[in-house]
């Protein structure tokens, strides 16, 4: 009998190995590192290399933005290794390569761990450890600081972890001068006070997705009143800061002209989720105004792009 | 006794081979970067050395 019993726990672990050997194609642990994060922060970080006042090598200039691209999609493998279970119950995140279960949570976990020692050491060799510093204080402050600790426990989440958002153009200007400076810090401000308006708006109408995953999201928490509240406040927050580089001499009166332009388009998407019922249905003002925030930032950074290289090229 | 071997399914079959090719290429890019990071990096002070 006990022989007949051992039989089959040697034919179920079979079975189980059987069915453990992935089936996951590239394209899945493409996926694992979040490409439109991913394209956020290759331009982000682009725009604070040709900010900073070098000359610029081609060839470590490009294979720095590929590293801080690969160190930030890293940090999106080990955040979807950690958050496979809430990702499975909202419908944003539900096929997700773990959720969806084309990739398995350990081989989530060694692609990221790899990844990140890849490109952090990688960027040290080419460039300078400032810059590999900042990359591996980046990954560990979305991985750890915000995934696992501040994303399931306080309503500031997205306030707090925005940093690790922020932080692209600060690694691209490093890598590049070997040093931080103001400049960069302005642009860090600008991603940072972008985004909880933008997450924000999102949380709004997605507010019954993140209850089901019982993350503290504003609406959530303090309801959606003092959500649109804050979305206002930090909308002029962020259109004062989306000036500032003009403000403080690094722009042109080109890009301050355009700068405002969409920052009083900002505010008036604002005004407009600020104005909306608090129960609404449809939540028609918080969608456009995610829609616009990301046309905002994208577009905010490419007038900064192209007036340093209109600088760059007249100087 | 006939050890009892894993017979991979026609779609692991096929995510493994395209998993290899995938590991390869990113190997090929690996070695390319650090080939190309290196000459920017250090230039004709490659060459600056006892022999």
């Amino acid at each position: 009998m006990a022989h007949v019993e051992n039989t089959t726990a040697l034919n179920t672990g079979f079975e189980d190995r059987l069915e453990g050997i992935s089936v996951a194609m590239p394209r899945d642990f493409l996926l694992l590192l979040k490409p439109r994060v991913m394209s956020l922060v290759i331009f982000t970080a682009l725009v604070g290399m040709v900010m900073a006042p070098v000359h610029l090598n081609l060839a470590i200039s490009t294979i720095s933005i590929l590293c801080i691209a690969i160190g930030a999609g890293a940090s999106g493998a080990l955040n979807m290794w950690f958050d496979a279970d809430i990702d499975a119950v909202m419908s944003r995140t539900a096929t997700r390569p773990i959720p969806g279960g084309r990739v398995t949570r350990s081989e989530a976990l060694g692609f990221g761990i790899v990844l990140s020692g890849f490109s952090v050491v990688l960027l040290g060799l080419l460039t300078n450890w400032l810059a590999a510093g900042l990359l591996a204080f980046t990954i560990f402050f979305y991985a750890v600081i915000y995934t696992m600790w501040l994303k399931r426990s306080t309503p500031q989440n997205i306030v707090i972890g925005g940093a690790a958002g922020a932080f692209p153009p600060v690694i691209g200007w490093a890598a590049m001068t070997g040093s931080v400076s103001l400049e960069p810090v302005v642009l860090f401000a600008i991603i940072f006070l972008w985004t909880p308006p933008h997450f924000w708006a999102l949380a709004l109408f997605k507010s019954s997705d993140y209850g089901r995953a019982s993350i503290p999201m504003m609406p959530n928490v303090h309801g959606n009143r003092s959500t649109q509240n804050q979305i206002f406040g930090y909308s002029l927050l962020l259109a004062a800061s989306g000036a500032a580089p003009w403000l403080l001499g690094y722009s042109s009166l080109g890009y301050g002209v355009i700068a405002i332009l969409l920052g009083a388009e900002f505010i008036r998407e604002a005004w407009l989720v600020l104005r909306m019922d608090a129960n609404d249905a449809k939540m028609i003002p918080a969608k456009r105004l995610f829609g616009y925030s990301i046309f905002y930032l994208f577009a905010l950074f490419l007038a900064l792009l192209v007036d340093a290289l209109v600088a760059g090229a007249v100087a | 006794m006939k050890p009892e071997l894993v017979e991979l399914s026609e779609q692991q079959k096929r995510a493994r081979k395209a998993r290899n090719a995938a590991i390869g290429i990113a190997l090929a890019i690996f070695v390319v970067i650090l080939y190309v990071g290196t000459w920017a990096k250090f230039g004709a002070n490659l060459f600056n050395r006892a022999l």
